[in-house]
Order: structure tokens, then C-alpha cells, then sequence
């Protein structure tokens, strides 16, 4: 048969590497880190990254050799419990490879990208020592990714979607002792705390789902065995399959920042610059929608749920892109922006668009990527700068200045210390902020253009990756949902536009401080990388050029998705959102580029829109709201279950009061008074006195008397011969 | 009453007398030398059972040797009799009511069958022949070698053992 | 016509009579004579049963036991001799110092 002839001739069982070459790469780093210098660790980290990209070329190529045919290769057993077998098996097909190809290439980039990043990060936060657990924990997150994605059933895709949210915990805690701006706090380990616990609700729903799906299709947590049973499901109690689905839906907006449970994912930029660019742009987040996509089989059996998919979908994209246009953190605006993009995504996923979905998923990445890592390449050159300037203005003042403030504490021991010298010293440099920005495009030139072409991909201008992956989604929406397709018109018209303003902000006008005056462009390590992913999102579209005969990508995801429609570009959607496009960023070019924001000038668009902008600035104080709706009800409970239920209730009244004194009463008065003292002892008491008194006679025998034994012996003869006698 | 008999009754009565003369002598001196006379009355029973190579070994180990170490010994420690003392005041009589009880228990177990009737015959026939001599000694160096052999280890660590214990220690300790 | 009984019998009264004197005597040499006392009865049963059957094994165990006897008088003595000069006195009453 064919498929045993591909498995014979194909790389398939190369598969296991790519989860034991990052484990590989992390244990090395893990027991020689200390030794070894930080190239080395680099080099082996990346190289452990890229054999796993090796392997996803060769696992893609067998599969396009072998016509698309979807192999499993079972790799380990785990789980064996009568009938039920769990094992740990590797699924190859053209969507997993796609998702292989996609974490291991960004990760492989972003990992040579990081050893320049960390290498000055470390240094700036002078925590030289943590360089190689960075990279310990990127290979963890490359290896719990890999499992995530080439698992054969939703057990082993849990297993890499808890794997994946520890490696999200640990890097967005990698500072852990101090805040984004290097400062003694704990902010940015709640800020971990945060993803991990709300993805937890995610999770949960994500649980409850694979319960159902195991209890009614088939008992099985295998991909085609469970997508066998669900039709005749479907048939009989649709409820079921709806319930999964939406449950689902609640581990994707979990994982994949929708609402309503985003608010982690800005947070979450408390991690290093790459972490925002491996995890919290270009493959983790996106997990959510590789499982939709997974599921494909379970969601077009019910339009309902797929509804709601798309509807949270495009209320995400439409409510993230307005609350990133009033954000100044150059983070931050990227940050929204990728909850605006999922929203996106799981729009075209919801609404059955799966190729769309995926294929946005794909130029996604890479532009996202693109972007993090030069707004990480932005804020470590105003690093620099602002380095730089202090140890100039030094030289300037002399030995009378007092020396400045720790800007960068020690590491733990200065967590203490440290508070009372901020205060003294005033404000602490945000090299993050763009206030603090502008003017940019001459000291940092590279990172300019790179930014340009992230940039432009992302607002969806004609002919960067963008454009194609947006307008299919749109052209998708405009076919079978409406008020979709205006929702995330109007989210692109938001996206070009905050993009604009952040440009020009960042790049154009003059420098509003010195830090930005200095700015130094970063070494090639870093913008080598960046180059790479640039190229990609400037041609990445080519993937699935949307005319007769392409359609590239969408034919190689035929294979695992069965047939889709191959929808030909729509000059009118097309140019309604480029329009709009071009519009956004003419409006920010005249809000923010006709005149340069001065230092110190409040945001121009806070006057036009008043409280809007406010609610804007302040991401609509869905925090604060979930803070008075949730966390405070929430906090209050947990103290009345504590103080009054636990500790007044049960602890005092019902185990102090009542069991222990109830206990004490009886061992008391029962069992010590009449059982044990009474029963017990006596009865011990009498035998240990009668042994005495036995042993006491019967010692008298052993009197030491030679003769006397002697004559028991005679007494033996006797009484022997006697027996004789008598027998 | 033949002669036989009445010789028999004599010697066990001397035999008997001197036994108790042992047993009840104050002094240690005089209760070896009636052992002395027992041995040699036992001696000359073994003669009346043809049995002349034990008697002699008889008279030359235990009335010579043996006897003559234990009046030397007597003699060295100045144990002719000891101070009385009454500790264990029960013994005694305990002793002499199961050592008779022994004797009776012992007799009664050998007539209980009835006499056997052995008669022992006149030793005169082999009394003065060195055959029976020679037969014993071809038994005890064919059959009995082996036994004769440890025999003579035996007395060697005996005799080692006497010379260890009593060894005085380089010194003048012990 | 003596009967080998009468031996048997005369062994009998002197092997009691060594034993009552093991039992009584506070003397360990004489004690130690009585055991020889023993000894000897034990042996003349053995020679008059030998006499009886025709056979020399009695005989021959007779000599061993005489053999055995002058190895343990040794080595008894030089006990008894090792005693006295440790303690000064045999009084076998006294040798009591194993007492549980």
C-alpha cells in the first residue's frame, strides 16, 4: 500500500527529534550552563532549535512526497489501563508540519536574535549569571510547543498546552524581582501569576471538554477515532458537540488572549523582548487556533457554536485594536495589536475559514515576530543611549553630583533596599515609553526599515504578507457573516492607524530625550535575524496568492482538512481595506506626523475624543472592572471562608470544640480511667508480677552450688530409671 | 558355697568397705589410700574375670600413677580436711536416699528379667596363657587403631593443657 | 558358681557409693576420687560382660576409659592446683562465682 511505502521511504521517524533535540539543547545548557560562555550557549540553544527545524523541513517533505497521506508514529507508552491505551504518538500531516515549521523557524531566529538581546539585557539589569537559564527555558517552551502541535490526540495536545503555559509563566517571571523598569517590585512575577492562573480558567474549559469528548465520542482522546464518532453524535444530541466546542472555545480564549479572558496577554510583556516575540506573538498564543483548526470536524458539525467563535473573534480584534491605538508603551501597542490579530484568526477559524485562519496564523508570526523583536532592538538602543548619556554627564558634573540612583537593583537583596531610593531619585527612565521616543529613523536605521516592513505587513497594505492573509479572512467574513467582516473592517482601519501613530512617533520628529538622542543601533546578531523574518513577511503572502492555479496553501491544508473553497481575490474587499488602510495612516500622519509630539504634550487625540481616549488609555478598565467584579467578591469570599467558615467554624467551634473535646472526654473518663488504668493495667501488671514471682523461685535453683547441680543430674538418672522401671 | 563364690564375696566386702571407707574418711590422705585398696581389690577382679592385662594396667595407672598425683597433690595444697561448714544442710540426706535409691533401681532393672545365668567360669584356663594377651592386642591395633591413635593425641593435650595451667607466668604474676 | 549378675550388682553399690560422695564431699580432690570411684565400677561391668560374651571390646574399652581417666586426673589437679592458688582455699561450696 502507498501509506506503508511513504513511512518506509519518508523522514517520519525523525519525528521524536523534535521534541528531544530542544530537550537536548536544554539539558546540556542546564548541567554545563556555568561553564560554558554565553556564545556557546547561544549556539547550542539555536542549534537545538534549528535540528528541530531541520526535522520539520524533512517531516514536510515527506509528507508532500507522500501526497499529504497523515502518518502517526507512536513514540512512547504512557498510560495503559485496560482497554484504554494513551500513548505518547507523533501526528505528521500538512497542518502539524505547518505548525512545526512555523514555531521551529520564528523560534529558531528568535533564538539568534535573544543571544545579542539577553547578552545586553542581562548586563543592564546586571544579572549575568541568568543568561543561560533564558535559554534553558526558550528550548523548554520549543520542546512543549513540538509536543503541542505534533501530538496525535488532544491528551498529548494538553500535555504541550500546560507545557507551553509553564514556559509562559517562567519567561514573563524571568525578572521576577523587579518590574519593566529594572525596579525592586514584584510586578512583573504577578504579572505571571496572571497569564498562569487565567489560563487556567481557560484550561479548565479546555478539560471539561476533553471529559465530554472522552465520555460521548468513543472514549477516545485520539484525534480521527474521536472526529469518527462525532457525527453520529451530532445526529443524536447535537448539545454534545456543541458543549465541546464552546468549551473549547473557552481553553482558546484562555490560551489565545480572547475575551474575555485577554488581560493577561498585555501583561505579559513584563517577559524579555523575545519572549513577547516567541511566545506572546508568533506561536504560543496562536495554539488556540492550531486547535480550532485541529477540531475542524467537531466545529462544522455546529453552526451555532462556530457562530460564537467567530462572533468573540471579531469583538476581540475590533475591542483589542481600540484599546492599543491609546497605549504609549511600545510593547503594549504590539501587544493589543496580537489579541487584535487572534481575534482575527479566530474569526476565520470560527467562521469555518480555516485556511484563512491558518494561513493569517503563518504571515502572523512572522510580521508579529518581526515587529516585537525591533521594538526590543528599539528599547534596548535607547538602553544604550540612555547608558551612554548618564556616563557622559558624569564626566560633565564632575565629582560634586551626588552618584545617581541604582536605576538597576542587584538582583533579590536590593528588592528592600531599593524602594527608598526611587522616591529620592524622581522618575526612572522608561526606555519602552514613546513619549520618550522620536526621531529614531537616523540614529537606528536598520531597525527603521525593519519596522517599516512589520509595519506595513500588518496594516495589510499591498504587496506584505499582511495584505493577502487579511483579505482572505475578510473576503471569507464578507461571504458568510456580515457583521463580522465589519467588525474587522473596522479593526484593520484601527490597526493601520495605530500602527501609523506609532511610527511616527517612534521613528519620525525629534528626539524627546536624551536617551533617544544617543540611541545606538544593535549588533548584527540581532538584525540579522530580524532581516529574516523581514524577507518573510514581505513575501510570505506568495504562500497563497488568492488567483487561479496558486492557492498554494490552501491545497497543502486540503490534504488535512479535506476540501476548501478556494476564494479568488475580491477587488472590492481588497480595496475597501486598503483604503481604509491608507486612510489610517494619512489620519495618524496628521495627528502625529504633520506635527511631532513635543515633550511633555499630552496625546493630540485626547482632546478630539475626550472620554473615549481615556477609556482608550485605560483599556476600557476591564482590569479595574474584573478587579470590582471578580478578584474583590473573590477576595472577600476567601476572607469570610477563612476567618469565619475555616478558621471561627470549623477550626474553633467543630474540631476544637466539639471532635477534640468530645475526644478528649472520651479517651479521658473511658478509656484511660476504666479501660486502660482499670483493665489494661491490671491485667498487664498481674502477669509481669506473677513472672516475677515465678522466676523468682525458680532462680533459687540456680544457686551456684556445684554439688546441688550435680545432684540434679542424679535426680535425672533416677527419674529416668524409675520411668524405665515402671514403663 | 563353692570357692569361687566365697573368694567373690570376700573381695566385694573389701571392695565395699574400702569404698565407704573412702567416702566417709576426714581425712583427704586416708580416703586415697582406701581408694588405693579398692583399686587393687578391683585388680584382682579383673584377674577372676581373665582380664589380666587390665588388672595390671589397673595397678600401674590408677593405684600407681594416679593415686600417687592425687596423694602429691594432698599433700602440695595441705587439703587433708576442710574447715566443716553446712552449707546446703538438705543435701546430704537427699544424696544418700537417691544414691540408694540408684542402687535399688539399678539392681532391680537387672533381676527384673530374671537372673541371667551366665556363670562366669574359672579364670585359670587363659590365666596364665599370653594368648588371650596377643588376640587383644591384634583387636586393638587393627580394629581399634584408629581410636588408640586419638587416644594418645589425647593425653598429649592433656598433658600440654596440665603444663599450661599450671605454668608460671614470666614475672611473677599468677 | 559365681553369676556375672554378682559383678553387675557389686558395680551397682560401687557406683552409688562414688556418687555420694560427689554429692557430699566438699572436698573437690576427693570428690575427684569419687568420680574414679565410678569410673572403676563402670569398668568392672564393662570386663564382666566382656567375660560373658567372649569378646575383647570390653576389655580394649576398659583401657581407653583408663587412658581418658589419667588425662583428666591431669588436667582436673592442675585445675584444682590453679584454684588454690588463686583463691587460697577448694572448698567446692565456695566456687560459686558463675551464680546467675
Amino acid at each position: 500500500m502507498h501509506l506503508s511505502e511513504t513511512v518506509n521511504t519518508g523522514f517520519y521517524f525523525l519525528a521524536p527529534w523534535l521534541v528531544l533535540a530542544p530537550v537536548a539543547g536544554l539539558l546540556i545548557n542546564a548541567v554545563f550552563g556555568r561553564q560554558l560562555s554565553e556564545k556557546w550557549i547561544g549556539a547550542v540553544a539555536s542549534l537545538a532549535s534549528g535540528a528541530s527545524f531541520v526535522v520539520s523541513v524533512l517531516l514536510a517533505y515527506s509528507v508532500w512526497v507522500g501526497h499529504g497521506l497523515p502518518v502517526s508514529v507512536p513514540f512512547a507508552e504512557w498510560i495503559h489501563i485496560g482497554d484504554l491505551k494513551l500513548d505518547w504518538t507523533f501526528r505528521v500531516d500538512s497542518l502539524s508540519t505547518t505548525m512545526m515549521l512555523v514555531v521551529s523557524g520564528v523560534g529558531t531566529l528568535i533564538h539568534i536574535y535573544a543571544i545579542g538581546y539577553m547578552h545586553e539585557d542581562v548586563r543592564f539589569k546586571h544579572q549575568e549569571g541568568r543568561f543561560a537559564r533564558f535559554f534553558i527555558y526558550l528550548n523548554l517552551f520549543i520542546a512543549a510547543m513540538m509536543i503541542l502541535v505534533s501530538g496525535d490526540s488532544y491528551l498529548m495536545l494538553f500535555v504541550g498546552w500546560e507545557g507551553v503555559g509553564l514556559c509562559s509563566f517562567l519567561l514573563i517571571g524571568f525578572w521576577f524581582e523587579m518590574d519593566t523598569l529594572a525596579r525592586p517590585s514584584w510586578a512583573n512575577s504577578d504579572a505571571a501569576k496572571k497569564a498562569f492562573i487565567t489560563n487556567r480558567v481557560g484550561d479548565f474549559g479546555f478539560l471539561i471538554a476533553g471529559f465530554l469528548m472522552f465520555w460521548y465520542l468513543g472514549n477516545s482522546f485520539q484525534f480521527d477515532e474521536v472526529f469518527q464518532a462525532a457525527p453520529a453524535v451530532a445526529e443524536a444530541a447535537p448539545w454534545v458537540i456543541v458543549a465541546i466546542t464552546l468549551f473549547m472555545l473557552i481553553g482558546v480564549a484562555g490560551k489565545s488572549a480572547q475575551i474575555p479572558l485577554y488581560v493577561w496577554l498585555p501583561d505579559a510583556m513584563a517577559g524579555p523582548t523575545p519572549v513577547s516575540a516567541l511566545i506572546h506573538a508568533a506561536t504560543m498564543v496562536t495554539a488556540g487556533v492550531y486547535l480550532i483548526t485541529r477540531s475542524a470536524p467537531l466545529y462544522t458539525l455546529v453552526p451555532q457554536a462556530q457562530y460564537i467563535v467567530a462572533m468573540v473573534g471579531a469583538g476581540t480584534a475590533l475591542f483589542a485594536a481600540t484599546i492599543a491605538v491609546g497605549q504609549y508603551d511600545i510593547k503594549k501597542v504590539l501587544a493589543y495589536s496580537t489579541i487584535s490579530q487572534l481575534g482575527f484568526m479566530v474569526a476565520a477559524v470560527g467562521m469555518g475559514a480555516f485556511v484563512a485562519g491558518m494561513f493569517h496564523l503563518v504571515t502572523h508570526a512572522f510580521f508579529k515576530a518581526l515587529l516585537f523583536l525591533s521594538a526590543g532592538s528599539v528599547i534596548l538602543g535607547l538602553e544604550r543611549g540612555h547608558h551612554a548619556h548618564e556616563h557622559h554627564g558624569h564626566n560633565d558634573h564632575g565629582k560634586g553630583k551626588k552618584k545617581e540612583g541604582k536605576k538597576i537593583p542587584q538582583g533579590g537583596s536590593a528588592l528592600e533596599s531599593g524602594h527608598g531610593e526611587h522616591d529620592n531619585h524622581g522618575e526612572v527612565f522608561d526606555p519602552g515609553d514613546m513619549r520618550n521616543m522620536g526621531g529614531l529613523r537616523k540614529t537606528m536605521p536598520v531597525t527603521f526599515w525593519l519596522y517599516m516592513i512589520g509595519t506595513l505587513a500588518l496594516a495589510g497594505i499591498f504587496p506584505f504578507a499582511g495584505f493577502w492573509s487579511k483579505d482572505e479572512i475578510l473576503l471569507d467574513a464578507r461571504l458568510h457573516f456580515t457583521s463580522v467582516y465589519w467588525q474587522l473592517t473596522i479593526a484593520a482601519f484601527f490597526t493601520a492607524f495605530y500602527m501609523g501613530r506609532q511610527v511616527w512617533m517612534v521613528f519620525f520628529g525629534e528626539a524627546r530625550s536624551d536617551a533617544a538622542k544617543h540611541a545606538e543601533e544593535s549588533p548584527k546578531v540581532m538584525t540579522i535575524p530580524l532581516m529574516a523574518l523581514a524577507v518573510l513577511s514581505a513575501v510570505g503572502g506568495a504562500l497563497n496568492l488568492p488567483f487561479k492555479g496558486f492557492h498554494q496553501f490552501g491545497h497543502w491544508l486540503e490534504y488535512t482538512l479535506g476540501e476548501v473553497e478556494a476564494l479568488p481575490l475580491d477587488l472590492q474587499v481588497a480595496g475597501i481595506s486598503t483604503a481604509l488602510a491608507l486612510l489610517a495612516i494619512f489620519v495618524s500622519w496628521l495627528l502625529y506626523g504633520r506635527s511631532p509630539l513635543k515633550t511633555g504634550q499630552p496625546d493630540p487625540l485626547k482632546k478630539p475624543l475626550g472620554f473615549v481616549f481615556t477609556g482608550m488609555e485605560n483599556k476600557w478598565f476591564v482590569d479595574e472592572g474584573y478587579g470590582v467584579l471578580l478578584i474583590t467578591p473573590f477576595r472577600r469570599l476567601s476572607q469570610f471562608l477563612a476567618d469565619v467558615i475555616d478558621w471561627r467554624f470549623w477550626h474553633d467551634f467543630v474540631h476544637d470544640t466539639v471532635i477534640a473535646g468530645t475526644y478528649n472526654w472520651l479517651s479521658d473518663v473511658l478509656l484511660n480511667r476504666y479501660a486502660d488504668q482499670k483493665g489494661i493495667d491490671t491485667f498487664f501488671n498481674s502477669w509481669g508480677s506473677f513472672t516475677q514471682r515465678l522466676s523468682g523461685s525458680v532462680r533459687k535453683i540456680q544457686n551456684g552450688f556445684v554439688r546441688s547441680y550435680a545432684l540434679s543430674v542424679l535426680l535425672g538418672v533416677v527419674l529416668i530409671l524409675g520411668y524405665l522401671i515402671l514403663k | 558355697m563353692t570357692s569361687d563364690l566365697i573368694v567373690f564375696l570376700v573381695l566385694a566386702l573389701v571392695a565395699i568397705s574400702t569404698a565407704l571407707g573412702m567416702l566417709f574418711s576426714r581425712n583427704a590422705v586416708y580416703s586415697a589410700l582406701y581408694l588405693v585398696l579398692n583399686f587393687v581389690t578391683v585388680a584382682v577382679f579383673y584377674l577372676l574375670l581373665g582380664a589380666p592385662f587390665i588388672a595390671m594396667s589397673q595397678i600401674t595407672v590408677y593405684a600407681g600413677a594416679i593415686m600417687v598425683l592425687f596423694l602429691f597433690v594432698i599433700m602440695l595444697l595441705g587439703a587433708e580436711s576442710l574447715a566443716p561448714s553446712r552449707s546446703l544442710p538438705w543435701q546430704r540426706p537427699l544424696a544418700i536416699a537417691l544414691s540408694i535409691i540408684l542402687a535399688v533401681e539399678t539392681i532391680y532393672l537387672l533381676f527384673a528379667r530374671g537372673p541371667s545365668g551366665a556363670a562366669i567360669s574359672a579364670p585359670e584356663a587363659s590365666l596364665n596363657t599370653m594368648d588371650s594377651l596377643r588376640e587383644m592386642a591384634m583387636e586393638l591395633f587393627n580394629l581399634y587403631l584408629l581410636p588408640f591413635e586419638i587416644t594418645s593425641i589425647l593425653l598429649l593435650v592433656a598433658m600440654v593443657g596440665a603444663i599450661v595451667l599450671t605454668r608460671q607466668e614470666k614475672g611473677g604474676q599468677k | 558358681m559365681v553369676l556375672v549378675d554378682y559383678y553387675i550388682v557389686l558395680s551397682a553399690i560401687l557406683f552409688a557409693i562414688g556418687a555420694l560422695g560427689v554429692l557430699t564431699r566438699r572436698n573437690p580432690l576427693i570428690i575427684f576420687m569419687s568420680i574414679e570411684l565410678m569410673l572403676n565400677a563402670a569398668n568392672l561391668a564393662f570386663v564382666a560382660f566382656a567375660r560373658v560374651y567372649q569378646t575383647f571390646s570390653g576389655q580394649i574399652f576398659v583401657f581407653f576409659v583408663i587412658a581418658v581417666a589419667a588425662a583428666e586426673v591431669a588436667v582436673g589437679l592442675a585445675l584444682i592446683v590453679e584454684i588454690f592458688k588463686t583463691r587460697r582455699n577448694i572448698n567446692i561450696d565456695e566456687m560459686n562465682s558463675l551464680k546467675g
